[in-house]
């Protein structure tokens, strides 16, 4: 009696998992670009990848943004042309313009760091963070 | 007075518009960066005096950009709190200008730069909208970056990049945290929050919020083990820079976590998160004791000071687990008045340690010896900002750190109490030996390796070494009829608005001090709204 009570729960359980991985599956997306880009940060040796890592990092959290907005079965929210257009159903507006500030943001941000490996590479001539050590050490 | 709202978005708007103008003008004329970063920088401290004179008399000043609703525009907001801040940034970066004048770094990108930062640290003050903090802190980094990179080795463009990947990924974690709060409440002003946080439906992803807000403001105010960046960034920015971001860039973010804490989340609902005193309270302590062993082994002078920087941010930040662990009024006032007084305090001590290394080329706490008798004036200033940094009466450093200390053992927070009277001891453990080589160390030529040659940044006029080291403190003791006098006194690397400032801040440290209670009472008001 108790073993089917709990098997029932379990059940409950994974349908509601799946349930969760079909509706919200971009939230899941979401954080597998977001775990990469944090791999890429902390383990490639290569520091241009390092920086595309950290691009890919923000990326995620931009998409979290947008796929948060998402109401189903709305449209763009854009003003309509008629003076009084009725119930509309709109996905909401702000994160996408949270997204569009954070996405300019995130270019300034790669663009600095590009500049930065690119004076690196001029006075170290190497890319790898493991050559880049030793080259230090020796001066 | 109808006016006065306008003088948030002023603050901001005027020193990122005046950016524009070091190059723009640059292209005609050649140094005119100090003069334009001067004048606004002025203006900006007048600004914050006038609306300092508005906020403590008659409350505080919102501006709402646009007229946009609060729900979803952005309102700049002035309060008790953030008006204090602002009145330290203007002033560091007023002051700062004294220094790099002669001290350098010149150039008027150098001045953009810098015009920049002021702007974004004044956002970071003001806002009142935390999408709109992200994006202030995200100014902010992008020109310590370019500061820091524009030091003279390729070292400083490594240490750059250090930042700038781990700045990056914690304003992202930031965000990360904003997206979460805002998933459960469908707003992002500070003051809506308030409300619309203990209402939430999904306290989970509050909680989760909370949770990345708290990895990404450890990275940016370098709390231990977070804090890799901060050492050589600090270092291997110039020394006309590092008085600058080592006062004000930290202090900004460690503002912004705490405005998070008693405005936004507020201290109730914090009190009641599981883990959240906890965790903050350990992140603070824990960086105390590791920022000051650090500090202790370290032979660069301005390594040891970017290490002490670390611990005494983590005294902030362990105030802030008391205020939420034990609902303490005292520990805010406490925290409040240190990163204040520790702002000026590190302001004071890097422009020392630039003035010393622009002068003797002395980086090491070696090198510092016989300081004392060469250079009285800077070493005695030097002395008294090391003593308030240690915090003995009656200097700033002593008010904050009785604050935060009165506040733990209030409420009986005794490991807290504990560390917070242990750091004491071990900042007097490296000021000591500071203090040691300067006054009690008699020079030796031999030990100075560093001396410096003819620099190639500025053409070489190599003999300006062996002039200005005999004679330099002469010029501070004739005072500036020497300095007129002398007329070429551009050959001497160190000038007399140079060490005035040195002083200026030592003087202010002390007075401070004395303004202690003035200041807790400033910010009454403040501290009776965010703390019943």
């Amino acid at each position: 009696m108790v073993t089917a009570a709990v098997s029932a729960q379990q059940i409950e359980r994974w349908t509601t998992m799946i349930e969760l991985l079909t509706s919200r599956y971009t939230y899941v997306l979401m954080f597998v670009l977001l775990g990469i880009g944090l791999y890429m940060i902390i383990a490639s040796q290569n520091l241009v990848k390092k920086l595309i890592g950290v691009s890919l990092f923000q990326t995620s959290i931009f998409l979290f943004f947008v796929s948060m907005a998402y109401v189903e079965g709305g449209s763009a929210p854009i003003v309509p042309p008629e003076s009084n257009p009725g119930e509309l159903l709109v996905a909401s507006p702000l994160p996408q313009v949270i997204v569009l500030t954070a996405i300019v943001v995130g270019i300034a941000l790669t663009a600095v760091g590009l500049a930065l490996v690119i004076r690196i590479y001029s006075e170290y001539g190497t890319l790898r963070e493991d050559t880049l050590r030793e080259v230090r050490a020796d001066e | 007075m109808s006016n006065i709202d306008l003088i948030p978005p002023l603050l901001i708007v005027a020193p990122i518009l005046a950016a524009t103008l070091p190059i723009a003008l640059g292209l005609r004329y050649d140094r005119t960066g100090w003069s334009v970063a001067t004048i606004t920088s002025t203006g900006l401290f007048a600004a914050a005096l006038a609306l300092a004179s508005v906020v403590y008399t008659s409350g505080e000043v919102i501006h709402t950009l646009g007229g946009y609703p609060r729900t979803y525009g952005i309102q700049l907001v002035a309060d008790e709190f953030s008006t204090l801040i602002v009145l330290l940034i203007t002033g560091v970066a007023a002051g700062v200008l004294a220094y790099t004048r002669r001290g350098g770094p010149r150039g008027n990108t150098f001045y953009t730069a810098y015009l920049l930062l002021v702007g974004g640290l004044l956002g970071i003050s003001l806002t009142g909208d935390v999408f709109n903090l992200f994006v202030f802190l995200e100014i902010t980094s992008i020109a310590t970056y370019a500061l820091v990179a524009s030091g003279d080795g390729p070292e400083s463009a490594v240490a750059a990049l250090k930042y700038l990947i781990l700045g990056t990924v914690a304003a992202s974690m930031y965000l990360l945290g904003v997206a979460f709060v805002f998933m459960a409440t469908g707003t992002l002003n500070m003051v809506e929050l308030s409300t619309a946080i203990p209402a939430a439906e999904r306290p989970v992803l509050i909680q989760t919020g909370f949770a990345f807000i708290v990895v990404g403001f450890a990275v940016k105010v370098a709390q231990w083990p977070l804090h890799t960046w901060q050492p050589s960034a600090y270092q291997q920015a110039p020394d006309g820079v590092t008085p600058l971001i080592a006062a004000l860039v930290s202090t900004a973010s460690a503002y912004a976590f705490g405005r998070l804490i008693v405005t936004v989340f507020e201290v109730d609902y914090l009190a009641a998160m599981p883990n959240a005193a906890a965790i903050v309270l350990t992140i603070g302590c824990v960086s105390v004791l590791a920022g000051t062993v650090l500090a202790v082994i370290q032979t660069e002078v301005k390594r040891m000071l970017a290490y002490s920087s670390v611990s005494q941010f983590g005294l902030v930040i362990a105030a802030y687990g008391v205020v939420i662990a034990g609902n303490s009024e005292t520990a805010l006032t406490g925290a409040v008045i240190h990163l204040v007084g520790h702002g000026l305090l590190k302001t004071g001590l890097f422009l020392g340690a630039a003035l010393v290394a622009a002068s003797y080329g002395a980086r090491t706490v070696d090198e510092y010896a016989g300081l004392a008798t060469d250079r009285p004036i800077v070493a005695g200033s030097m002395a008294v900002l090391l003593f308030s940094l240690v915090g003995i009466p009656p200097s700033i450093g002593f008010v904050g750190k009785w604050y935060i200390a009165l506040g733990a053992v209030e409420s009986q927070l005794w490991p807290v109490a504990a560390v917070i009277f242990l750091s004491t001891m071990l900042t007097l453990a490296y000021a000591a030996r500071l203090l040691e080589k300067m006054y009690f160390t008699p020079a030796t030529v031999v030990e100075r390796p560093h001396a410096r040659g003819p620099v190639a940044t500025d053409g070489g006029d190599a003999d300006r070494d062996d002039d200005s080291t005999p004679d330099s403190e002469v010029e501070i003791d004739d005072g500036r009829a020497a300095a007129g006098l002398r007329g070429g006194a551009a050959r001497n690397p160190v000038s007399v608005g140079m060490i005035a400032i040195v002083v200026v801040v030592a003087l202010g440290a002390v007075a401070l001090g004395f303004a202690g209670g003035a200041i807790a009472e400033l910010l009454e008001p403040f501290l009776t709204e965010v703390i019943n």
